[in-house]
């Protein structure tokens, strides 16, 4: 199987949607030539497909939004990109009161299948307002499916997933993921968006987390296994429409959740995390659900103070203990 | 423009300026519909001049002011009403009301009460004309003070750079708010903004339906011909508060006076009757009828069933 990057998955999904539907354009600041050095996730694309179908646009996030939007509508199948998440700031209104609502406000007649990607992530060194995981918000617009894939094969799956479905889909990418590889399935395939995946089964305590977290979930089990604690983690893949089924059994099964998130504290997705468990499984939960989260501050620019905002593995390590 | 498209265009006007008082009046009686209407009475010639220029295929993105481009575009009146009235046989099965109102059936796919945020939408259907090699042009209605938005800047920086075939259609109906044009921009034509974009623009006098009929079919040949977009301002006034609640205090009397003197549907029917086209019986005619398509537009309403109210779960997702 073909060791590619995250970016690299969603070059390849974009890529082959591309060529399978003429519908599909992207657009974006940069999509085809780009002021950022090395692959990106839509390098090549303009050589492949023409400036027609791979739109440089200018630096305007809502007249971005807002095309995917009237494009959408039209029967296109636009996949456009906000470079950084606080930007998605910018395009809100066309995002939460146009993409999100308009097919309600028609009474169900109009569909709007668009794909927002947005890069986001701290541990860049770039600072808060370009680091600012904003899925929360997101996730409270109804309308709007939200995605955020955590492993290459994953990505690929999902926006394919994403283009072919025809509500507007946000499709969340980890910046730092972008740089690092996995196994991704040659062949054309699609991964549903609503289904968590137990990346690793465990016994004693469920956590749950998604996007490049899961990488912090995975060195804490393997600490945590050697001293005979057994971790299981659900990566949710997808925020909306949210897997609650897999969620809540695994939670029955271990009677331990801690949740694990980049994004800050207050108002994060994580409180709807536990909120589930609480309303549906709490009869099963042996100990409190715990939060592992950033503090609520700004990600700072300085590497120690970074990596200070980033919950890390000794933080889900002392938060799980705590359990038992 | 034959007598008989002008006799169309007056009944136009005629029909939004009814359907319009009809709901100032309904507004009153909390049985009947309640909260605050937002009417465009004064400013038919905007709305019927624009509509009557445009084919079925073409787009209509338009704003919170909308009763008036709705049925000018070929929005049933029934059907605008029963939403009005928030019953399921309306266009949005009541989850539109009054302000919202999309109706796909004759290509009037947005109607955004965030002042503005239509803009870049227009821009995006366009762009899918462009794309799919199609011939229908967008037009985008919006006000004076959606101007000062930064979603208007975009849009049409972008409609501009990529030659879109889409007609931003502002209607300055001097007031934005409660604000009067001077208090709130600094240049005295909203048209005088295209050229920032390297777009043409025109002013056109709003209250002549003819002049804005051709005007805005000018400007769809040339989107059409591949010569991109056009701002075209229509000069209006809004006779009414901006919505039924507003008691406009801020509006000087004589000022709402001498634009009623400029009544655009007076206009062309004068003009109509100096010519020999219309005579006092066809237009006592016309006013029988719409009298006619309105009351039973407010009867079908009426006696539609209210949503069930497990209803409001639908239509969120495909």
């Amino acid at each position: 199987m073909q060791q590619i990057t995250l970016g690299e998955a969603v070059n390849q999904a974009l890529r082959e949607e591309m060529r399978r539907d003429e519908r599909v354009f992207i657009a974006g600041e940069g999509v085809g030539v780009s002021i950022h050095s090395g692959p990106g996730a839509t390098s090549g694309l303009l050589e492949e497909f023409g400036p027609r179908r791979v739109k440089d646009t200018p630096v305007s996030e809502a007249g971005i939004a807002g095309l995917a939007v009237g494009a959408s509508v039209m029967g296109l199948l636009p996949v456009v990109e906000v470079m950084f998440n606080p930007f998605f700031t910018i395009a809100a209104d066309q995002i939460v009161n146009h993409a999100a609502k308009l097919r309600y406000l028609s009474g169900g007649k109009s569909k709007f299948p668009l794909v927002v990607r947005i890069k986001t992530g701290a541990g860049i060194g770039a600072g808060c307002q370009h680091s600012h995981n904003l899925e929360a918000w997101l996730a409270h617009s109804p309308g709007l499916k939200v995605v955020m894939p955590a492993t290459p094969a994953d990505a690929k799956g999902l926006l394919k997933s994403a283009i072919r479905d025809e509500n507007p889909v946000i499709f969340i990418e980890d910046i730092i993921l972008h740089w690092v590889p996995g196994p991704v399935p040659e062949e054309d395939y699609t991964i549903p968006i609503g289904v968590a995946d137990i990346k690793k089964p465990g016994t004693d305590v469920t956590v749950v987390t998604w996007s490049k977290a899961l990488g912090t979930a995975f060195k804490a089990a393997g600490q945590l296994e050697q001293e005979g604690i057994s971790v299981e983690i659900v990566d949710l893949r997808s925020l909306v429409p949210l897997d609650e089924a897999t969620i809540l059994e695994s939670v029955r099964k271990t009677g331990r959740l801690v949740i694990l998130h980049e994004a800050t504290r207050t108002g994060g997705f994580g409180g709807e995390i536990a909120a589930l468990a609480a309303e549906k499984a709490f009869d099963a939960l042996k100990a409190p659900v715990i939060r592992v989260t950033a503090p609520d501050i700004p990600v700072p620019c300085s590497k120690p103070l970074e990596d200070f905002y980033m919950p890390n593995e000794a933080d889900l390590i002392e938060a799980i203990k705590r359990l038992f | 423009m034959d007598n008989q498209e002008k006799k169309k265009l007056l009944r136009m006007m005629l029909l939004i300026r009814r359907f319009e008082e009809k709901l100032v009046a309904l507004s009153k009686d909390p049985q009947k519909i309640g909260g605050m209407m937002i009417v465009c009475t004064g400013q038919e010639a905007a709305a019927a001049g624009s509509g009557a220029a445009l084919l079925p295929e073409d787009v209509i993105i338009t704003n919170h002011r909308s009763h008036g481009h709705l049925l000018a575009k070929g929005a049933e009146p029934d059907l605008i009403m029963a939403e009005i009235f928030g019953r399921r046989t309306g266009y949005n099965k009541g989850k539109s009301g009054t302000l919202h109102i999309a109706a796909p059936e004759v290509n009037a796919l947005c109607t955004t009460t965030v002042v503005g945020g239509g803009i870049p939408i227009a821009m995006g259907t366009a762009f899918a004309a462009q794309y799919q090699q199609k011939d229908y042009v967008t037009v985008c209605y919006f006000g004076n003070g959606s101007s000062d938005e930064g979603s208007f800047h975009e849009a049409l920086n972008m409609a501009a750079l990529w030659n879109l075939p889409v007609i931003f259609l502002c209607e300055n109906n001097v007031y934005a708010g409660a604000q009067r044009m001077e208090e709130h921009t600094k240049v005295q034509n909203i048209a005088d903004r295209a050229i920032a974009y390297g777009m043409r623009g025109e002013i056109v006098d709003g209250n002549d339906a003819l002049a804005v009929y051709e005007a805005v079919q000018r400007a769809r040949e040339e989107c059409l011909s591949g010569a991109g977009p056009v701002l075209i301002e229509c000069k209006t006034y809004r006779w009414g508060g901006h919505g039924t609640a507003d008691e406009q205090l801020y509006q000087p009397q004589d000022e709402i006076a001498s634009w009623k003197e400029k009544c655009p549907i007076n206009k062309l029917k004068a003009d109509l009757l100096q010519t020999g086209a219309l005579t006092e019986l066809d237009y006592q005619q016309m006013e029988t009828e719409i009298e006619q398509i309105v009351d039973q537009a407010v009867q079908f309403a009426e006696t539609s069933p209210w949503p069930d109210p497990a209803e409001a779960l639908e239509d969120v997702y495909v």
